[in-house]
């Protein structure tokens, strides 16, 4: 995993999402997390207007070889979701910090995140 | 966990491929090498090169090795002419599985039994009991022998291009489950028409020393025709697709292989010199249960829609809500693009057509059953 893998100006989450800090946030997976799953087939995602609670469980997703869920990095409204990731879930796991991306997210609270740094020292990366 | 995991012979070769391992019956096997699904298509356009390293290869040898794996295993071994191989199993006294297994009779007096890793000291124990009596010897030959494999309509071109000249129309022309010695890459091996990919392929057994040469061999001049490392990942989704069990999901001391679909591999008929029917273990208990309906049948599903099925899930009738079978593996299909499983359902259950549905994780996903075997590939 380069050291580049986790850009500084993004937040993580333990379970391997990231937010960053515009409003609305956009939210994704790390590198991290779409290199262990594999081959992404299938990406489930809340519609447009869910309620998202931090720590909570916002959508799935699977690769050919597993399953994991998502689990929301901050409580919110899911104002917009990546319809061609779900059309395309491969892009999820080419360019999880570009087209990949998966909601964006009208924050009304971040829940417990970890920085750049702290998350690669959870990852041992 | 990894400290304990035994390695390959090849693995350092993986480790320089930049390979994801994984803990596989009681080894550490790629998992893969760059991805699942390139893999997989790999061996179903070109050619995929496996480390099989992890099965055991035990060898039985003696005038009575043939007399000893009648006795031993379902299968009728004596009738197996050398240089062919045979799939088959091993049963406990009640018929249930414990293991499943493909024998080769390398010569008249010697076979060659392969057994699944994580099975191999289990069938190892039983074959030596098994053959106590008989004038046979029963060796574990898995820690000196590399296996890999072939696989891919490109594969017999790979293969046969890396053959010695005088060993090319024993190769060339070998039929499907058969075996010879060959030299392959300037090594001596034992060169087996068999695969567990659902394509035509080699596999070839050689010294663990000489494995390195091998794998580097195959990888080059496979290259360019298409073929790439494949790891277990691959080999999975591969095997699913020809609808081919795996121990420990399809497979297990659980179920009888007429609740697997394979009592053909149980010969009933196998007989003694003076014709009366041949005592083997297994075989009183598999008597009374080849007519009795099993609890549940193994059959194959299609997914409708997108989300696969996994092992373990719940299948229910649709809008019901007990379970009426369990699924054994699942994914979705690489070649046919819609999600594939097997499962053990109630036989009332498993006529082609029917529709179920399965639980994955809190909703219901249609299934409708269909032959097991879900890819076959092209003729020739």
């Amino acid at each position: 995993m380069p050291s580049d893998a986790f850009p500084e100006n993004l937040r993580y989450t333990a379970e391997h999402e990231w937010i960053d800090d515009a409003s609305p946030a956009t939210v994704g997976i790390t590198a991290n997390a779409a290199e262990a799953l594999g081959d992404i087939v299938y990406l489930e995602l809340p519609e447009v207007g869910a309620a998202l609670t931090a720590g909570e469980v916002f959508g799935e997703i699977e690769s050919t070889k597993s399953v994991s869920e998502l689990y929301a990095p901050v409580t919110g409204t899911v104002v917009e979701i990546n319809q061609e990731a779900v059309d395309a879930p491969e892009t999820v796991g080419s360019d999880p910090y570009g087209a990949g991306w998966l909601v964006k997210v009208d924050v009304s609270e971040v829940g417990a995140v970890l920085t750049a740094e702290e998350y690669r020292a959870q990852v041992g990366g | 966990m990894s400290g304990t995991e035994k390695h390959s012979p090849l693995h350092d070769e993986h480790v320089a491929l930049g390979a994801t391992l994984t803990g596989f019956g009681g080894w550490q096997m790629p998992l893969r090498y760059a991805s699942d699904l390139a893999e997989h298509r790999a061996v179903r356009e070109a050619a995929g090169l496996f480390d099989l390293s992890h099965m055991g290869e035990i060898e039985v040898a003696g005038p009575q090795a043939a007399a000893a794996l009648d006795r031993a295993l379902v299968g009728n071994l004596s009738a197996v002419s050398p240089g062919r191989a045979r799939y088959t199993m091993l049963c406990a006294e009640d018929g249930g599985i414990l293991d499943d297994l493909v024998v080769y009779r390398t010569a008249g007096d010697s076979f060659c039994v392969v057994a699944n890793a994580g099975n191999a000291a289990r069938v190892l124990a039983e074959l030596v009991e098994r053959a106590a009596g008989f004038d046979a010897v029963v060796t574990d030959r898995s820690a000196s022998t590399a296996l890999v494999a072939v696989q891919g309509p490109r594969a017999a071109e790979i293969v046969v291009g890396l053959t010695a000249p005088d060993d090319v129309p024993t190769v060339r022309d070998m039929k499907y489950y058969a075996g010879a010695p060959a030299t392959v890459a300037g090594v001596d091996a034992f060169v087996a028409r068999t695969g567990y990919t659902g394509e035509d392929g080699f596999e070839l057994f050689v010294p663990a020393q000489d494995a390195t040469a091998v794998w580097r061999a195959v990888l080059e001049a496979g290259r360019p025709l298409g073929l790439v490392p494949a790891g277990l990942g691959a080999r999975d989704s591969l095997r699913l697709e020809a609808g081919m069990p795996l121990y420990g999901h399809e497979l297990d001391t659980t179920v009888t292989p007429y609740a697997a679909g394979l009592g053909r591999v149980v010969r009933l008929d196998k007989v003694t010199d003076d014709g009366s029917p041949l005592p083997f273990v297994g075989r009183a208990a598999l008597e009374a249960r080849r007519h009795s309906e099993p609890a549940r049948v193994l059959v194959g599903l299609r997914g409708l829609g997108r989300r696969p099925a996994r092992a373990g899930y719940d299948v229910v009738v649709p809008g019901g809500d007990a379970p009426v079978g369990h699924v054994t593996s699942g994914a979705p299909s690489p070649t046919l693009g819609h999600p594939v499983a097997m499962a053990y359902v109630t036989p009332e259950l498993s006529a082609e057509g029917t529709a179920l549905a399965v639980d994955v994780r809190g909703r219901q996903e249609p299934f409708v059953v269909v032959p097991l075997r879900f890819y076959t590939r092209p003729a020739d």
